[in-house]
């Protein structure tokens, strides 16, 4: 079980616009009436991707073809904020993302993208503003996020992002998908478990 | 210096720490329901792994269920679903409360209902509105499905400890306002991500005089306020409610189980990161304006007007939420003529909530041209309020009178706004999109204040219409 560690990840970047973008926003309910997770990028941020009305393609970056090729997200305030389900990052992780550079993430989707190995990094609104002016001008412009450093770099654009010690420490040496530490402490679960009266 | 009873959890459910700095927690309670299990257990059989304590999961089907006719979805998917965590649960040994248990329901109803969430426990379940059972002094949150794989394979998961915040809530509500419009309120003052890295503990004498049901509305909200669990201190109330349930101890048991529950309480001289005084007299019926739980305002006030605020992101918030709410800036929320009411949910989908709603529903008319359906959390619950003749209220108020489930709160089954419906709803969320149609408006409130919405078929001050003193 064993898993590569993640130092950096890079690419092309797409800027969605906005705050408290949820979770309902990223992976609409409907769409998580299934039983694996495979096929879910089709239906990343399905319902602000096509008119509810009409069924036509909005404007929103995703549908712009000059982003399609995007590993990286950025985005504003809060971002995956609303239910727990996993469908959303895993949806983001399905469509190709990376990594996402946001002002601030809400806290379990931010816990289960480190799981699945997607980097959330933070930094100011200013910092981002202007990731989002340099990508959206220059759609082709690779956006690296540097674990090792916590920075972001994107053409001449460089300044320093934030994650939260455990989950960079997680990705840099390869265990953010915590099961084999957690199924090798037997021991110490069974005498844990032993110790709770409710527990039999 | 004394403790509080996150602590006193926290400290012994923990199984050591994980070489990133997490603490690996023990997780005496879990419960799945089918839209976030079916993946851990493929998760499961693809590493080959065993549940490690069967017997600590508990499994039931709320999400997918059709309210009108329980047991035929008539979507081929939903069906797979249902197939699926009935199998998992068979191949794994885990109890499922099944349609045909006469138990199934709401997961958060399910679990205080049967005895499953007790004092000083943890309780994880992939759904963020766990934090209900925090109303039982256990420490629960919601999680993602790989963490539910990580709690099947071995009953623990990583995690990153939280801050604690107190929020000290005196006196006594005024007539017509209850438990949701307290919690609507809270997240009003502390924002919608207020909580973000706390736990809270909801405290002070209005707590203490508030039955198990009202503390777990506000439990519930926990998470739409940006905690990731809330909980309220065990006492008598608490001891009570469990006594006699299914899985609450028995004999000899049950005494020591009361000692102990006792003793995961806050202590006294326990020290918080942050406190928080409100007074409940100062709280009006609250709904909400707005596409975030943090927007809500009372009764009485106006729909809030991105002219009055000098604030750039404000008004941006403002403009946003009422161009997709399509509601009038500056004009009051009352009045505003509704399509849909909705009464159900895991935070107001209780006996309790239809006990109360059908005091003042009796005799009255659902108002001409409104869908209202009443959708009890739980079969038990169903049971019981027809044994009271509570559903009969309900119909012949002009409500449809349901089967258990989650129904319209996030519209993954056949109850769904339609096009741009505005529905007043006792539910908890009112993200865009949320009841099923993705330019469907929700406004949020209490079963009280949707039953007045639904007789004058228009948002209402319910202590108007049902005469309140
Ligand atoms: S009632 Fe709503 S919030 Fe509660 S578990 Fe069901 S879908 Fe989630």
């Amino acid at each position: 079980m064993a898993i590569a560690p993640i130092t950096h990840v890079s690419g092309p970047a797409v800027p969605i616009p906005g705050a408290d973008i949820d979770t309902d926003r990223i992976i609409p309910a409907r769409f998580m009436k299934c039983v694996t997770f495979d096929g879910l990028g089709e239906y990343a941020f399905y319902d602000v991707r096509f008119d509810p009305v009409s069924g036509e393609k909005t404007d929103h970056p995703l549908n712009d073809e000059r982003f399609k090729d995007a590993t990286i997200l950025v985005a504003g305030i809060n971002f995956g904020c609303g239910s727990s389900r996993e469908h959303a990052p895993q949806s983001l992780a399905k469509y190709g993302f990376k990594g996402i550079v946001a002002e601030s993430f809400a806290e379990i989707f931010y816990g289960n993208s480190t799981t699945l190995g997607l980097p959330c990094v933070t930094s100011s609104k200013a910092n981002i503003d202007a990731l989002k002016e340099a990508t959206a001008a220059d759609p082709t412009l690779e956006v690296k996020i540097d674990l090792e450093a916590m920075t972001v770099t994107a053409g001449n654009l460089s300044f320093a992002v934030e994650m939260p010690a455990p989950a960079r420490h997680a990705l840099l040496s390869g265990k953010y998908d915590p099961i084999k530490e957690l199924l090798d402490n037997k021991d110490q679960i069974e005498a844990t478990a032993a110790s709770l009266a409710y527990v039999d | 210096m004394g403790k509080t009873l996150y602590q006193k959890v926290w400290d012994a459910h923990t199984v050591g720490t994980l070489s990133d700095g997490r603490t690996q927690l023990f997780i005496g309670t879990h419960l799945i329901h089918e839209v976030t299990s079916p993946q851990a257990f493929g998760m499961l059989r693809e590493l080959g792994l065993k549940v490690k304590y069967p017997k600590r999961t508990f499994a039931t089907i709320d999400h997918i269920v059709p309210t009108e006719n329980q047991d035929q979805p008539a979507d081929p998917l939903a069906a797979e679903m249902i197939d699926a965590i009935r199998s998992n649960c068979d191949d794994f040994d885990v109890t499922y409360f099944d349609l045909k248990s006469g138990k199934q329901g709401i997961v958060h109803v399910v679990g205080p209902e049967q005895g499953i969430t007790q004092p000083g426990s943890t309780i994880a379940c992939g759904d963020s509105h766990t934090a209900t059972h925090g109303a039982f002094g256990a420490i629960a949150f919601g999680i993602g499905t790989t963490q539910v794989r990580d709690v099947l394979a071995t009953q623990t998961m990583a995690m990153e400890s939280l801050k604690v915040r107190r929020i000290e809530v005196t006196g006594k509500l005024r007539p017509g306002v209850y438990a949701k419009d307290l919690t609507l309120h809270i997240i009003r003052l502390l924002g919608a991500k207020g909580g973000i890295g706390y736990a809270y503990e909801y405290a002070g004498d209005t707590f203490d005089n508030f039955t198990m049901e009202e503390r777990m509305t506000v439990c519930n909200m926990a998470i739409e306020g940006g905690a990731r669990c809330g909980y309220v201190n065990p006492d008598e109330t608490t001891f009570e409610f469990l006594k006699g349930r299914p899985y609450s101890p028995t004999g000899a048991a049950w005494d020591e189980a009361i000692a102990r529950w006792k003793s995961f309480a806050s202590d006294a001289d326990a020290e918080f990161d942050d406190i928080i005084k409100i007074n409940a007299e100062d709280i009006e019926p609250t709904v909400t304006w707005g596409i975030s739980p943090d927007h809500g305002i009372s009764i009485s006030e106006d729909i809030p007007d991105s002219a009055t605020t000098e604030d750039v992101e404000e008004k941006a918030v403002i403009d946003e939420a009422l161009a997709y709410m399509e509601l009038p800036a500056g004009t009051p929320i009352k009045g505003i003529p509704i399509d849909v009411a909705f009464i159900g949910s895991c935070t107001n989908g209780r006996l309790s909530d239809f006990r109360e709603t059908a005091k003042f529903l009796k005799g009255k008319k659902v108002a001409a041209g409104i869908k209202a359906i009443a959708v009890p959390g739980s079969q038990i619950t169903a049971i019981q309020c027809e044994k009271e003749g509570i559903d009969k209220v309900f119909s012949e108020a002009g409500f449809e009178w349901r089967a258990a489930g989650c129904s319209m709160c996030l519209a993954m089954n056949p109850d769904k706004l339609i096009g741009n419906q505005i529905c007043a709803s006792s539910s908890n969320r009112n993200f865009k999109g949320r009841q099923g149609s993705p330019i469907g408006r929700t406004v949020l409130m209490s079963p009280v204040m949707v039953a007045a919405a639904a007789v004058e078929g228009k948002i209402a001050d319910a202590r108007e219409v049902f005469d309140v003193a």
